[in-house]
């Protein structure tokens, strides 16, 4: 039998003291900012961050006074958009890359590779010319077009899609099943946990893009989530910090969605019994 | 279905052959096992026949029509893989139903098949689990099962049994060899456990070095191995392969060195020869000095017979399998007797075979 050591607390004793500073510093900004968001603005105006005053008005305030419902709504079209489609086609990419067998399929994979050694920032002003060309801007296509597939995605699913055991694309041969069908019924579930991976990423991505929908969109009617928080701050003569921080708080809270959903499949061996 | 093979042929690199003059008739109904070391080419064999691997040259026939250009599907068969290649994502029950749905058979049908294949391999209680859920056996029996749904009447197996321990392995033996006669199954049989080719095969193919050694029934390749390869490759412990010369003298005497002579009927065909002996034909005794042939390395008891391991004086490494419990320590001079059963091969490994019975003496 072995007898499996309890780890001694008292050797651990500094590192849990130096882990929960550091917590403590990583985490302060987010619980200052959802602290003054349940403040009055004239209580943060004081520097009295330390009142009890709590209450949800700031809350109410964001939902009534401002377009943030709007911006939700923008953002969500836009984030959902984009991760199925690169859900779609950075998965049929990725397929297309493992289990055909086309000229160039190298050279092809490399030229996918090297868009990810290209900042975004440096592709900013072509796609904005290309998007500006297509008569896109201030639209939601002007946000999700230039997503549409990622090398990121496509890259990380390839991987995945080549760890697949042979002896499953054997079975389906035998079994007759086309390209497609294999895709759609075997590739997609046994590779959802990547899928789900790049889903979430994608999304994120997405709800927290700045700098383009900035560039690219010039009205409410379309600004997403991040641009609309910033709106808020210069729209007003007296900024109210409270309703901002509220405002930045719901904006938190699909990501905190996104990533305990997800958390729930990153469970390990979901994929153990194909193969022995 | 019968399955014809007419000199099968498989390049990689346009160079290297991995199988070259494969030809083989598979009759209907038969269990046909293909056997042979790691690399020799088997499981490209397998393969071939299904049709998921091109062949170079040669032709592959089922029931008189040739497949070579055929897809897998097309040649109706089924295929039981060494991992089992078990859909992760979907139930025992849908696994098993996987390849009729994808077949397009009517909903009744696939039920039907369903239910009657997991009753056939007891896994209807686990209908519902998925193949993470189940105990290596039971995974095997979920492959086995789409087999035995299948309506095809060719199934491949490759090494269905290498990933189950010993007892396991045994077990799933007899229920694959009880599914193959009940349900009539042309099957495949890829292995590299001469046991397993010897206790199911009707026919076996022995495979090494890119070409087919021998293909027969089971008692006629451990009794009539056309070469060394085969003879060493069927029974435990391995058959004793020696080194012999034709006495100068007398050319009915063969020599093993020193230690063995065997006198035959008939003139030795050639100088040099090599010569079979099965462990289990060969006798032991005690003998000190001038008597004895060879010393006792170590023995190993196995309850119902003893292994002895012996070095000839010559140096060669023998072993014998003697009945019973047999006691001799290391390093006891002992004689070592055959009289019965000899194979004659000569110096690249071929059979040679004699007319009359031969004889051996000390």
């Amino acid at each position: 039998m072995d007898v499996v050591a309890k780890p001694k607390f008292g050797k651990n004793f500094g590192s849990y003291v130096l882990l929960t500073i550091l917590a403590l510093i990583v985490l302060a900004p987010f619980f200052i900012g959802l602290w003054t968001s349940f403040l009055p603005t004239m209580q943060i105006a004081k520097g009295n961050f330390l009142s009890t005053d709590l209450s949800f008005q700031n809350y109410i305030d964001a939902f009534t006074q401002t377009p943030i419902l709007h911006y939700l709504g923008n953002s969500l079209v836009i984030s959902t958009v984009t991760m199925f489609a690169q859900l779609l086609f950075c998965s049929m990419s990725a397929y297309a890359f493992v289990f055909l067998d086309f000229k160039y399929k190298r050279a092809l994979f490399v030229l996918v590779l090297a868009t990810m050694m290209l900042p975004f920032e440096a592709e900013i002003i072509p796609n904005f010319s290309t998007v500006k060309a297509m008569g896109l801007l201030n639209s939601y296509s002007a946000l999700v077009v230039p997503f549409l597939t990622s090398a990121f995605g496509i890259f990380m699913l390839r991987q995945s899609f080549k760890q697949m055991p042979v002896e499953l694309k054997e079975a389906a041969d035998i079994e007759g099943l086309g390209h497609l069908q294999f895709y759609w019924k075997i590739v997609m579930p046994y590779n959802r946990i990547p899928l789900i991976t790049l889903g979430a990423y994608s999304f994120l991505g997405a709800w927290n893009q700045y700098l383009w929908p900035m560039l690219t969109t010039f009205s409410n009617a379309y600004r997403p989530v991040q641009n609309g928080l910033r709106q808020l701050q210069s729209e007003e003569t007296f900024n109210d910090w409270g309703m901002i921080q509220a405002t930045a708080a719901i904006v938190v809270i699909p990501t905190l969605v996104v990533l305990f959903v997800g958390q729930h499949y990153f469970k390990s061996g979901a994929n153990e019994g194909a193969v022995k | 279905m019968s399955i014809t093979l007419n000199d099968v042929r498989k390049d990689y690199d346009s160079q290297t052959a991995v199988l070259k003059n494969v030809s083989a008739k598979i009759e209907t109904g038969e269990f046909f096992v293909i056997v042979g070391p790691s690399g020799c080419g088997k499981s490209t064999l397998l393969r071939m026949i299904a049709g998921l691997t091109p062949i170079t040259a040669g032709e592959i026939k089922i029931d008189d029509t040739v497949v070579n250009d055929l897809p897998p599907k097309a040649r109706k068969l089924t295929m039981v893989f060494q991992n089992y290649a078990l859909f992760p994502f979907l139930s025992v029950w849908d696994n098993v139903a996987f390849g009729l749905k994808a077949r397009k058979l009517a909903t009744d049908d696939i039920n039907a098949r369903v239910k009657e294949a997991l009753k056939m391999v007891n896994l209807t209680k686990l209908a519902k689990r998925k193949p993470r859920e189940l105990s290596g056996g039971q995974r095997q029996r979920v492959a086995l099962a789409r087999a035995v749904a299948s309506d095809a009447k060719i199934c491949l197996m490759d090494e269905p049994l290498s990933n189950l321990d010993a007892q396991l392995r045994i077990k799933m033996r007899q229920e694959i060899y009880a599914l193959q006669r009940k349900l009539g199954l042309t099957l495949i049989y890829v292995t590299h456990d001469q046991v397993e080719a010897m206790t199911m095969a009707d026919h076996i193919m022995v495979l090494n070095d890119r070409h087919v050694q021998q293909i027969g029934t089971p008692s006629d390749i451990y009794q009539n191995p056309r070469n060394a390869f085969v003879a060493k490759f069927f029974g435990t412990p391995q058959i004793n392969i020696l080194p012999a010369k034709r006495s100068e003298e007398n050319s009915h005497i063969v020599n093993v060195s020193s230690d063995l002579q065997i006198v035959l009927d008939e003139e030795a065909p050639s100088a040099n020869l090599q010569i079979g002996i099965r462990p289990d034909d060969m006798q032991v005794k005690r003998a000190d000095g001038v008597e004895s042939n060879a010393v006792v390395k170590n023995t190993e008891f196995l309850g119902d017979e003893t292994i002895v391991y012996a070095t000839l004086n010559s140096g060669s490494d023998i072993h014998v399998v003697l009945p019973g419990k047999a006691d001799f320590r290391s390093y006891e001079p002992i004689r070592v007797t055959a009289n019965a059963n000899l194979m004659f091969f000569d110096p690249d490994g071929k059979r040679i075979d004699l007319s009359k019975e031969a004889y051996v003496h000390a």
